[in-house]
């Protein structure tokens, strides 16, 4: 991938994809854009991992078949739940929040 | 095809050049190949079963490090080939057997990669997540009322207490449900195609809030930057709701394809309009 700018959503010519990657953006209380990240040098804007999880395990083409090996079975979006709970639940990390229902 | 090694496929697409991936590293470092059968090709790598066979994919998809590392390799090589032109993702870790394998499965589905290819093309998905404060301290609806009037003793006032405090949350959450069910319709009239994932839960975001919203919708590239505009307004419109806009992303929520796709698992809800 060859560019390395960012390109704010909806803006200028997209053929047939603007490069890049996702852009976060969060429109907070106040309407006002908060959070598309400045155009970074790097190869790609850093998309959170949640997000891009959310996509790549529950998302995509299923191929089921014999061809493929045998991990269909596999309920891949559990075993990344898994994971990443286990992640933020380390030390100092950030518990759960006690009082939400996990939804 | 070494019987120790398998194919891994980021994406399908009508064409494929080898030229689109010299730049990007794929799985474990290996070159991104293409390959090409029943008029679409294929990105693949060959991987080592060592670490990408069923044994060991069960173990180490339980390896957060080792999840990202992989997750973003096919996220960039999907966004190598979104650059030329509509590509169909592939789920993470669609691993075939050999070239042959990979090959054959692309000719033997050829009609429904084409169909589905013809869905996104021209296409972008957008996500769009609405969070609320957590219900109980949602303002307007005040905590219980502790003057503990009526009742025959602390119990009962603690209980009548409670029940205030559950009915004033149900109240805030029907609120939040029903201003999230308004954003959804406002946002799918500008979408060729939405979907409702399963919100995320507060454990893996890192925050507090509650998410009543996490969308996924398919919008007409021309249409992208009144979706954008669309969203902002929105934020305005419930300045008590966040409301985040991710995007674009290749179509991975609308990558279906018919027949054997069991579809997204969870309990979203895909809805798709004919416009």
């Amino acid at each position: 991938m060859s560019n390395g700018n960012q390109q704010a959503p909806g803006t200028g010519s997209r053929s047939p994809r603007s490069g890049g990657g996702p852009v976060p953006a969060t429109y907070s209380s106040s309407g006002q854009p908060t959070a598309p990240a400045p155009a970074s040098p790097s190869r790609y804007q850093r998309i959170a991992l949640v997000d891009l999880l959310d996509r790549l395990l529950a998302g995509g083409v299923v191929i089921s078949g014999e061809v493929r090996l045998a991990i269909a079975d596999v309920d891949l979006v559990s075993v990344s739940l898994r994971a990443l709970i286990a992640s933020v639940s380390t030390p100092g990390a950030r518990g759960p929040a006690e009082e939400e229902d996990s939804r | 095809m070494a019987d120790d090694s398998g194919i891994w496929m980021y994406a399908v697409a009508d064409r494929m050049a080898p030229e689109w991936f010299r730049d990007v590293a794929g799985i474990a470092g290996e070159p991104v190949r293409a390959i090409s059968a029943g008029g679409l090709s294929a990105a693949v790598t060959t991987v080592r079963l060592a670490e990408f066979g069923e044994q060991a994919l069960r173990r180490n998809l339980e390896d957060l490090g080792w999840l990202e590392k992989v997750a973003r390799i096919h996220h960039d090589v999907i966004e190598a080939a979104a650059q030329h032109g509509p590509v169909l993702p592939m789920r993470l870790a669609t691993v075939f057997r050999s070239d042959a394998n990979a090959a054959a499965e692309l000719a033997r589905r050829q009609e429904d990669f084409a169909a589905a290819l013809r869905r996104v093309t021209g296409r972008t998905e957008w996500g769009v997540k609405v969070s609320a404060r957590p219900p109980a301290t949602v303002e307007g609806f005040p905590e219980a009322d502790r003057s503990g009037t009526g009742g025959t003793g602390p119990g009962a006032a603690f209980l009548r207490r409670r029940r205030t405090q559950l009915t004033a949350r149900d109240n805030a959450r029907q609120t939040v449900a029903a201003d999230a069910e308004k954003i959804h319709l406002a946002l799918d009239e500008l979408a060729v195609a939405s979907y409702a994932r399963p919100p995320q839960d507060p454990k893996l975001t890192g925050h507090a809030e509650w998410m009543v919203l996490n969308g996924a919708y398919l919008v007409g590239e021309e249409g992208s930057a009144g979706f954008a505009a669309a969203v902002h307004r929105l934020g305005a419109d419930y300045p008590e709701l966040r409301i985040e806009l991710t995007g674009p992303w290749p179509p991975y929520s609308f990558a279906v394809v018919e027949e054997l796709d069991a579809g997204p698992t969870g309990t979203g809800e895909r809805q798709e309009t004919a416009r």
